[in-house]
């Protein structure tokens, strides 16, 4: 008895320092976030109960509904590119049997730049004038867009930027997913006379459904707080055609100082990427069960 | 090892198929990184050129010189050092002994711990930006690379990898230690850190290389701009800098993440699929 008592205590001193981390850092905002969503808070005087005030505001700002429109844009834009790329892609390195060394190397590079030196260095690549893309369109006889600066493929242009630089993970998590498939699979499906393309639908994604799942939840949730890109590269503009809930959130809280308001905007968030969640939570108990 | 194409069906095929995908692989990855090292090397009069030019026709590799000492970059460096030698450092002294109780030691509500620290991983990051903010600023630490170290070390996927780890270690080589009359910290510092060697690379990299990549919190806690770290530092410079030096600047931003990423490339890719599904 008196030894499990002494075990405890180690282990909670042991324990100490990541209890007080969490409580302070992670543990007590979760709390106060949903305080704060209530309240009204600046710095010069002490919060006050406001109620549904501060969700009033939003509903009534003109931005509320183009920021959630952007944000859709951008994430379904995201999962087209982001989705189906680095799977398409992982399958075609799969069977390459030379350079797979430089391929997972090169596929990974963009992954460890910093995101900020990714969007200053494509605000350049875009540019209409002397900038990569469209010297290479023009190459091509073909006129480029304006990128960045046209309301029509401005959100489209931060995605590709996203979807460059962070596309290397999920390749690499699926190239892992596929050599896990067993051989005999493809040489039954092809005994049965299936051809590559029923193969890769019948034999590939069932095998590979569970990684495929999981990233398409988690690639949801992080898309929808996208921040980084929109913030360096247009600021929100053209005429708000980027401006995201992160990016609005962050305009409450740090240009109007209006707390209240930035957390409510968070409680909506969350209530909206709390579903995907969930049914991430529920997808990876069943797999771990 | 078969795969969704049958092997050695057509030669002239699998030839085409790889230098295909070498060309367009190459070109989306490593062209526009390229393209941006040689164009930094360019006088800011030749980058504007339309059509561009491909090698530079007046090298300027002075223009890194430049950069650096005109956005007093040695500063900006040493910020971003002190806060990624500091998260890593703070986060393994954390979160390295907390792992170990919960894997080893097994204490009342330890269950219950490790699942509301993976809890913290559900919460969307966004949703935290407010409230921890405010509590930054409430403990005085805004402007402080400390408010960097500590957030770092809340946190969960570390605790979870090494937890996970040390759950595999050998139950015998502890038990033989602890009967040699090992107390529990010279049985994790003797025992558990040496034998954890790979685990621990792994959570070395990936904290310094999030520490190095990160922009929103040393965006939110830096308003004093001697403070601030290189990402954050860049993107203020962005505006009224010419090309040429920005471009310079940026190179070197990322040259110690890629170098370390080159040097340490096993263990960053093995330490993906490691935790990579769950993360």
């Amino acid at each position: 008895m008196r030894r499990r008592v002494a075990e405890n205590l180690t282990a909670y001193g042991f324990l100490s320092a990541a209890l007080l981390c969490f409580a302070v850092f992670s543990w007590y905002p979760i709390v106060r976030g949903v305080v704060l969503g209530f309240q009204q808070v600046d710095f010069v005087a002490a919060p006050t109960w406001v109620g549904w005030e501060n969700f009033e505001r939003l509903f009534a700002d003109p931005l509320f509904a183009v920021a959630w429109r952007n944000t859709l844009l951008f994430t379904v834009l995201a999962l087209v590119f982001g989705f189906a790329v680095p799977f398409l892609l992982a399958v075609v390195l799969n069977e390459l049997r030379h350079f797979k060394a430089y391929f997972r190397l090169v596929v990974y590079l963009p992954v460890m730049l910093p995101p900020v030196v990714a969007a200053l260095v494509w605000k350049w690549l875009y540019d209409p004038g002397p900038g990569l893309l469209n010297t290479a369109l023009r190459g091509l006889g073909l006129d480029g867009p304006g990128w960045l600066d046209d309301t029509s493929t401005s959100m489209l242009s931060l995605v590709l930027v996203a979807t460059w630089a962070n596309l290397g993970t999920a390749t690499l998590v699926y190239l892992a997913a596929l050599q896990s498939i067993p051989g005999e699979l493809y040489e039954a499906a092809e005994l049965d006379g299936a051809g590559v393309l029923r193969r890769l639908w019948h034999v590939t994604v069932p095998q590979t459904r569970f990684v495929l799942l999981v990233l398409l939840l988690l690639q949801v949730v992080a898309t929808m707080q996208v921040f980084t890109e929109p913030y360096v590269m247009t600021g929100g503009g053209p005429q708000d055609s980027t401006v995201t809930v992160l990016l609005l959130l962050y305009r409450y809280a740090f240009y109007y100082n209006d707390f209240g308001t930035a957390s409510a905007l968070s409680l909506l968030l969350l209530l909206v990427l709390g579903a995907f969640t969930a049914l991430y939570l529920r997808v990876t108990r069943r797999a771990d069960a | 090892m078969r795969t969704l194409v049958a092997p050695g069906r057509s030669r002239t095929g699998y030839a085409f198929a790889l230098v295909i995908t070498t060309i367009v692989v190459t070109v989306v990855f490593v062209l526009p990184l390229l393209w941006v090292v040689l164009s930094a090397m360019k006088p800011a009069a030749e980058l504007a050129r339309v059509p561009p030019t491909v090698l530079p026709l007046t090298w300027q590799p002075e223009t890194y010189v430049e950069a650096w000492r005109l956005m007093d970059l040695g500063r900006y460096f040493l910020n971003t050092i002190v806060v990624a030698v500091g998260t890593w450092a703070v986060q393994l002294a954390v979160d390295v002994p907390a792992a170990y109780a919960l894997s080893r030691l097994k204490p009342v509500l330890g269950k219950g711990i490790l699942g509301m620290m993976l809890l913290t991983l559900m919460m969307p990051a966004a949703v935290l930006l407010v409230p921890t903010y405010l509590t930054v600023a409430d403990l005085g630490l805004l402007n402080n690379p400390v408010a960097l170290w500590l957030l770092g070390a809340a946190n969960a996927f570390t605790v979870f990898l090494l937890k996970r780890f040390f759950d595999q270690l050998p139950v015998e080589v502890l038990e033989a230690a602890k009967i040699d009359g090992a107390g529990q910290l010279t049985l994790l510092w003797r025992v558990v850190l040496p034998l954890s060697r790979p685990i621990l690379a792994v959570v070395s990299i990936f904290a310094v290389v999030a520490a190095w990549k990160d922009f929103i919190w040393p965006l939110l806690v830096f308003s004093d701009p001697a403070r601030q770290t290189l990402s954050v530092a860049l993107q203020r410079f962005a505006p009224d800098t010419p090309v040429n030096l920005m471009l310079a600047g940026l190179v070197l931003a990322s040259a110690p993440v890629v170098g370390l990423f080159l040097v340490f490339q096993r263990h960053v890719l093995a330490g993906l699929t490691a935790g990579g599904v769950k993360g």
